[in-house]
């Protein structure tokens, strides 16, 4: 056996909230080595997830991923978190995979590795390692499972005394609930509640208006560590829906600012949601198609539906439904009229999303609030123009750091950020709302 | 509640961290101007309760951050980053004598932060703070694993980094209390050194028989060490601290199966028999056992024991004789070991034999005997009971908390990049074809 010492590999921080950056470090190389870092992650699908970066260490025989860039591999130039946001299924993998978690409870852990050489790199075992641990949760967080008056979903509760603003946390449709985005909002320091309101049996329940209202009554208003004045909504796809929906026209929900990602302000003739999901729901049938595998394919049910030939499918025959969507919506009174929202939104959208016309929304409530003589707090931040990722996954979702081009890693990371400080503005900062009417 | 004061938010980055690493503590969204009292709680595994506060005065913009502002008052005084941790001290009530260290290395040490009105000195159980978050020290980093050995009679705990090795060797030694303590060990291997920290003083066969391990003993452990699959045999350290010197410095100079690459010596001597055996080590000791002191405070005084440091040669390890580089961490101010009057002797017996390029000192004003890993709490003094004596003694360590706390961060670090250079660096440039 060689009695060579290997290079050191480290992580700085080894153990990290998910929005939280590391440093990748090697040391002891060789002066002048081609390396691969590689980064392994085996999720709860039990799928298998990687990405790498060519480098060459330099005359004290260090690599710093911070530093230096990286000459090829699933993500190129000077990257800190390459290793996580390039990563994609290792080859060889399933069609359709999304990577994220479900027991937020756990870290995520990502196996990083240095090898020699760049092309043949997994030829050989590697020369060292190291685990990191990516944490939805910040110690002392609690999270418990709600299910109340009928209100379904998971609360998140920060550490300390409180009481703390809180926030309602709507994901899109077809994916079931997810808690970590709660979770981390949590770690944040705001009482994060991931109301289940759109499971697969939902879309034919009765989701109502009064769902939500009660929700917000019985579980956050009420609460001892909330600050009831102190409520904030964040809909993602159809939860931006429910959001503008909720906000425009509950009597009950005063939210104090809304976040709206990849908006989507329909509004369907007449006063309820449950209508609005009903028709949109006639329009695609949401299968899950294997218990463990969370691929979702979208199928028209109404073959004959007058917008259904509008329905684009591209070279890989992945259908996007933003073409008939933006007939949909060009009837204004299938939206929400915009003008009775009366607290700060911020909309986040991908300029090039395939899955509704999320610009074009955001373009139009910004003209129907400047049109009309109210100016507030309305902040949009876009994607730049790239080629959208595979519109096999429904919708797009905000996954900081996992699975996703440059471009849409990059504007994942922006708009977290400025999601968090426009919160952290609107809910810790300013002064009581009442004041600005 | 002071409306005024709602939503004041508190930070701590990492939230989770190991034990060496520095933390954040940010307070945001206060009023501009206003006192508030950053403090720190921890329940040790024993059940006692610890604290840490400082006194702070928040900017225009309502905002503290721990790591460039002063604090005014407290356990710690001054621009402080980690004072919450090193600074840690019974809450009052508290039983005299404690000192904190954990068993349990697999879980982290919790720690809890929070941020109350005003400078508060007391009386915190029965105030309600602003915000508190939670804050977990690691002596483990991830991936890195615990197998305890117990071939040949040890009693012993070997910590594997991440990673497939192989992985340079380390021998951890603790002083005369005896027991396995492992957090050095863990930390260590969080850093990539393959550590074994083990129990030569109430090993199996001595609580059993009450006879003291021989020789063979710590050359059964290094065997272990060294054959391990994921272990560099030929880079293998020793470290020890008190008593653990004594045996790191005999072994480092008259064992022929122990073969070391460098070693560390943390507020010990090399004044023993020479190549005696710990049962003949101990009872030199207790030979001198009159000249124990006793301070104002009744606290007991064992650096007189080794004085005067011995002229003759069969007293004292031939250091002269040493093949490795050596590093030496002394407490000026240490009470219970004459760590400082034996390093300057070692340092003449070194310079005489032409082998003193092997050796670095680090010694430290107002340090103490108890040079533990960076931010453990300073203890003056603590109950103590060694191997030899039935009953618990209150013994003084020495040093002053503010001197001695940087004199542990001072320490490690150097200690860390000594290991690193001798165990890791030296190599050739060569291509990686053949691995």
């Amino acid at each position: 056996m060689t009695q060579a010492v290997p290079p050191i590999l480290s992580i700085t921080p080894s153990r990290a909230l998910v929005d939280e950056k590391f440093q990748v470090l090697v040391e002891n190389l060789p002066p002048g080595c081609p390396v691969t870092l590689h980064s392994l992650h085996h999720s709860e699908d039990k799928d298998d997830w990687e990405a790498y970066g060519h480098y060459v260490s330099d005359h004290r025989g260090v690599v710093s991923v911070t530093e230096d860039l990286s000459f090829g591999g699933t993500y190129t130039g000077k990257e800190p978190m390459g290793l996580l946001w390039s990563m994609r299924p290792v080859p060889g993998s399933r069609e359709g995979l999304r990577l994220r978690k479900i027991n937020v409870c756990t870290p995520m852990l990502v196996n990083i590795s240095v090898h020699s050489g760049h092309e043949d790199f997994r030829d050989r075992t590697p020369l060292a390692s190291a685990l990191a641990e990516r944490w939805y949760m910040a110690p002392g967080v609690k999270r418990i499972d709600i299910n109340k008056q009928g209100v379904q979903g998971t609360l998140f509760i920060p550490p300390g005394p409180g009481p703390f603003p809180t926030l309602l946390d709507m994901w899109g449709g077809g994916v079931g609930l997810l808690e970590y985005r709660s979770a981390l909002l949590a770690s944040r320091g705001y009482v994060s509640f991931s109301l289940d309101y759109l499971r697969s049996e939902h879309l034919s329940a009765d989701v109502e208006f009064k769902y939500f209202e009660v929700c917000a009554i019985y579980i956050l208003m009420n609460h001892p560590q909330v600050i009831p004045d102190r409520v904030g909504i964040l809909g993602i796809s159809l939860g931006s829906m429910v959001a503008f929906n909720l906000t425009a026209y509950s009597t009950i929900i005063k939210p104090r600012c809304i976040v709206c990602i990849s908006s989507n302000h329909y509004h369907p003739p007449g006063t309820t949601l449950k209508a609005g999901f009903k028709i949109l729901s006639k329009y695609v049938l949401l299968t899950v198609c294997h218990e463990n595998l969370m691929i979702i394919q979208i199928i028209v049910t109404n073959m004959y539906h007058r917008h259904f030939h509008k329905a684009h499918f591209d070279e890989n025959n992945y259908m996007s439904w933003r073409s008939f969507a933006l007939d949909l919506i060009a009837d204004p009174s299938n939206n929400v009229e915009v003008g009775r929202i009366n607290c700060p939104m911020l909309l986040v959208n991908g300029c090039d999303d395939q899955n509704w016309p999320t610009v074009e929304t955001a373009e139009e409530v910004s003209d129907a609030l400047r049109h009309g003589s109210q100016t507030r707090g309305l902040g949009s931040t876009y994607g730049p123009r790239h080629p959208c990722f595979s519109v096999t996954v429904c919708f797009s979702v905000i996954l900081l750091w996992g699975g996703h081009t440059k471009a849409h890693s990059d504007a994942q990371e922006d708009s977290w950020r400025k999601i968090l400080s426009f919160l952290q503005l609107h809910l810790y900062h300013s002064p009581s709302v009442k004041a600005k009417l | 509640m002071d409306r005024k004061q709602c939503c004041v938010k508190l930070s701590v980055q990492p939230s989770r961290g190991l034990m060496d690493e520095k933390f954040i503590v940010l307070v945001q969204n206060a009023l501009p101007g206003s006192q508030l009292t950053i403090r720190a709680l921890h329940q040790c595994e024993d059940g006692h309760s610890w604290e840490a506060f400082g006194h702070y005065t928040a900017d225009t913009t309502g905002t503290i951050n721990v790591s460039e502002d002063p604090s005014i008052g407290g356990t710690y005084s001054g621009v402080e980053q980690m004072g919450l941790l090193w600074s840690f001290r019974p809450i009052p009530g508290s039983k005299s004598g404690l000192r904190m260290r954990k068993k349990n290395i697999q879980t982290p040490m919790e720690v809890t932060i929070s941020v109350y009105q005003g400078h508060q000195t007391e009386g915190f159980a029965d105030l309600v703070p602003f915000s508190g978050v939670a804050v977990e020290r690691w002596y483990m980093a991830p991936g890195v694993r615990r197998i305890p050995v117990t071939e040949g009679g040890l009693n012993a705990a070997l910590f594997l980094p991440s990673g497939p090795g192989p992985f340079p060797g380390l021998l951890d030694l603790w002083g005369g209390g005896g027991q396995l303590v492992e957090y050095r060990a863990a930390l260590l291997a969080s850093h990539g050194f393959a550590s074994m920290a083990i129990d030569y003083l109430t090993a199996k066969i001595t609580m059993e028989t009450g006879k003291m391990v021989d020789n063979q003993y710590f050359e059964t452990a290094y065997r272990v060490l060294q054959q391990h699959p994921q272990v560099c045999g030929s880079k293998i350290a020793m470290i020890g601290l008190s008593f653990g010197t004594s045996i790191t410095l005999k072994m480092a100079v008259y064992s022929e199966v122990i073969k070391l690459s460098a070693a560390v010596c943390i507020s010990g001597s090399h004044v023993q028999p020479v190549d005696g055996s710990v049962e003949e080590i101990l009872r030199f000791f207790q030979k001198n056992g009159e000249k124990t002191r006793f301070s104002e405070k009744n606290e007991v005084i064992w650096r007189d024991l080794l004085l005067p440091i011995p002229t003759d040669p069969s007293l004292k390890v031939n250091v002269g004789r040493l093949q490795c580089p050596l590093l030496l961490v002394v407490g000026e101010d240490d009470q219970n070991w004459p760590s400082q009057e034996s390093a300057l002797d070692i340092k003449e017996m070194m310079a005489r034999a032409g082998n003193s390029h092997l050796l670095t000192v680090l010694s430290y004003p107002n340090a103490g005997h108890l040079i533990e890993p960076p931010y453990t709490p300073h203890a003056r003094s603590s109950t103590f009971k060694t191997v030899e004596i039935e009953e618990k003694v209150m013994c003084l360590w020495g040093g002053q908390t503010v001197e001695h706390s940087r004199a542990q961060e001072d320490a490690w670090k150097k200690m860390v990049v000594f290991l690193r250079e001798n165990l890791y660096g030296g190599r050739k440039p060569t291509s990686f074809s053949h691995l």
